[in-house]
């Protein structure tokens, strides 16, 4: 059994429409999972219910072998960080972190002992006796991370814990997490709807659309092998074009798109159950495009909408017939004084998904 | 242009319309007159001399006082958790709950005070002094409700749920993390339901009886017998005393907002 598990969960905010349908999730010790999804997805309420804010309908939740499901919130020993980093704003950065320690009866020497160690962790000796109201937001953060980690929790759970940082902090942040994760070995699971923190942080992603898991993998899988077109657009598969499958060569699915031919060599779930003739679409990324003058392996024509310097690389907005098609190139922009070039995709970059 | 000067005039038409009245009154408890009349005759400070030794407005005074203060704090004890039940939680006919905890806000006093004596004191035959504060109480919850509810809502539930998953219960969270957060909300339901009580005179009127009258009764008595500026002094000490006190809160705990 793993460490968390959570089975046959029906969980949600109004009785008899659960946001969770007989949900099923388990996590390692030590592990950093992060649940990706869109707004909506059953992300927060997944972590609500593990948090025990939100009681199971149905099914069970067990953490470290003890039956979590009807315990109240706080008597989990589950660390929060919350998006708003939730601190108590008339209470002391050191009043904040040792509230935990003292609801636990903890001694009074142990208590400043301890949270002159984990203000120090996250870098905050010298603040102790500020307000909340008195730090920044990357401030904040730590202090939260700080009360929350210092009770010495089973979990750690943070909810979208860097959007509301700006870009530069949110970086600090998240290998500030990361070097957390990995010096204290605690078990995390993060919610978040940006998939460059997904893939930076976590040893597995799981994605989530509508209260459903699409795909649990590692980074890497995730990023690499797409299993559903959800998760290909949520990953960054933006551009899409629909074609018919044509035929199977050597050289991978030949698929017709406005009449021009293109290769796919890689092959998600769906490349064996279509056959000749079935409509289907095709998912690429803006960074996989490559743009020619000439006639070149798998590329199609198309024409350029305008281009856009953005320093080391250059965004494209193009169509393909209908189709909107957005590339991003490194360098600058393409010079050749032509309206109308080609597109090309190398055939392991291409998904190819059945249409229903 | 042409706008703006409209909108000047009716600024000012507005400002003499609130403000008017409460200049008459001050300007003419200063009158040397037996008679209050506008503009006031002569200057003296007799009236005020006069307020102060009228024992019956002394009394009433302290009655007022201790009615509204025993009321307000019932008011409150029992408008918090009804604040946070509404704020909080969802639950069936909510919305009608809500609606009967403000009605005694939205019905003419005079109903109100009329109904508490025909249907709640001749029926229970309690004291007078009980029956007055338990009238005041009903009509100052609904005051408490809303304005702690108003506090309640700028705070971020974050929080307390923060403190529950550090080991509180949901009550100990209340008094810990709650409490002290919607302090300036409190305040200000406290002044706001203490001056409501303080000047109610409609509910006061029915709820009053042999020996208990509070002040603003004793001054409607008064006037009816005397037309001396006895009763502008004392309406301008009470209106500076309310000006004094609004502003002083408002300036340490920005109370406005919730009210």
């Amino acid at each position: 059994m793993s460490f968390i598990e959570l089975s046959n969960i029906n969980a949600g905010y109004t009785k008899g429409n659960p946001v969770l349908k007989d949900f099923h999730l388990s996590v390692e010790k030590g592990e950093l999972v992060s649940l990706l999804g869109p707004s909506g997805c059953g992300k927060t309420t997944t972590l609500r219910t593990i948090a025990g804010f939100i009681m199971a309908e149905k099914g069970k939740v067990v953490v470290g072998g003890k039956d979590y499901t009807y315990l109240p919130p706080n008597k989990r020993n589950i660390g929060l960080v919350f998006q708003n980093y939730a601190l108590f704003p008339h209470l002391s950065v050191y009043e904040n972190v040792a509230y935990g320690l003292k609801r636990r009866k903890v001694a009074k020497e142990l208590i400043q002992e301890k949270i002159a160690d984990v203000l120090k962790l996250v870098s905050l000796t010298g603040f102790e006796e500020r307000l909340p109201a008195q730090l920044s937001g990357g401030q904040r953060q730590r202090v939260a991370l700080a009360r929350s980690i210092v009770i010495e929790p089973d979990l750690l759970l943070l909810d979208e814990p860097l959007s509301n940082l700006d870009a530069k902090l949110r970086d600090e942040m998240r290998a500030e997490l990361s070097r957390l994760q990995h010096q204290l070995g605690i078990t995390m699971i993060y919610v978040t709807h940006d998939q460059i923190e997904a893939l930076s942080l976590s040893s597995r992603i799981i994605v989530m659309n509508e209260g459903n898991i699409e795909q649990i993998g590692t980074p890497e899988d995730i990023y690499e092998q797409p299993e559903t077109p959800f998760v290909a657009r949520f990953i960054g598969f933006d551009n899409h074009l629909f074609g018919k499958v044509v035929g199977k060569s050597e050289e991978g699915l030949l698929v017709d798109v406005n009449g021009t031919t293109l290769v796919s060599n890689r092959s998600p779930g769906s490349f064996n159950l279509v056959k000749n003739g079935d409509p289907v679409e095709l998912y690429f990324r803006p960074e996989d495009i490559e743009l020619m003058v000439g006639k070149d392996n798998n590329s199609i024509e198309a024409e350029i909408d305008y281009a856009n310097y953005q320093g080391n690389t250059t965004q494209y907005a193009l169509h393909v017939g209908d189709n909107k098609i957005r590339a991003v190139l490194p360098g600058k922009p393409f010079t050749a004084d032509v309206k109308s070039i080609r597109i090309s995709i190398s055939p392991d970059k291409l998904i190819v998904e059945k249409k229903d | 242009m042409k706008k703006s000067k409209l909108l000047i005039l009716i600024t000012v038409v507005m400002f003499v319309f609130l403000l008017g009245p409460f200049l008459v009154i001050i300007i003419s408890s200063f009158s040397n007159n037996a008679v209050m009349r506008f503009p006031p005759e002569g200057f003296s400070l007799k009236w005020y001399d006069k307020v102060l030794n009228i024992e019956m407005f002394r009394s009433t005074f302290w009655m007022s006082l201790k009615t509204g203060l025993a009321a307000t704090l019932t008011a409150l004890v029992l408008g918090v958790p009804v604040a946070y039940a509404n704020v909080r939680y969802r639950y069936r006919g909510k919305n009608i709950l809500e609606l009967v905890f403000s009605s005694p806000a939205i019905v003419p006093g005079l109903v109100i005070g009329f109904s508490l004596l025909r249907f709640f004191i001749y029926v229970t035959k309690i004291p007078v002094l009980t029956g007055l504060y338990l009238g005041h109480t009903a009509i100052l919850f609904p005051y408490t409700v809303r304005v702690v509810s108003a506090s309640l809502r700028n705070f971020d539930k974050g929080i307390e749920e923060a403190a529950v998953s550090l080991g509180s219960s949901p009550v100990h969270a209340f008094f810990a993390v709650v409490l002290p957060n919607i302090q300036s909300g409190l305040v200000a339901a406290f002044i706001l339901a203490f001056i409501t009580s303080f000047n109610n005179v409609p509910v006061s009127l029915f709820l009053t009886g042999p020996g208990v009258a509070t002040l603003p009764i004793q001054m409607l008595v008064y006037m009816e017998y005397y037309f001396d500026p006895t009763i502008s002094a004392l309406s301008s000490i009470l209106i500076v005393f309310t000006v004094i006190i609004i502003q002083s809160t408002e300036k340490l705990l920005g109370i406005s907002k919730y009210m």
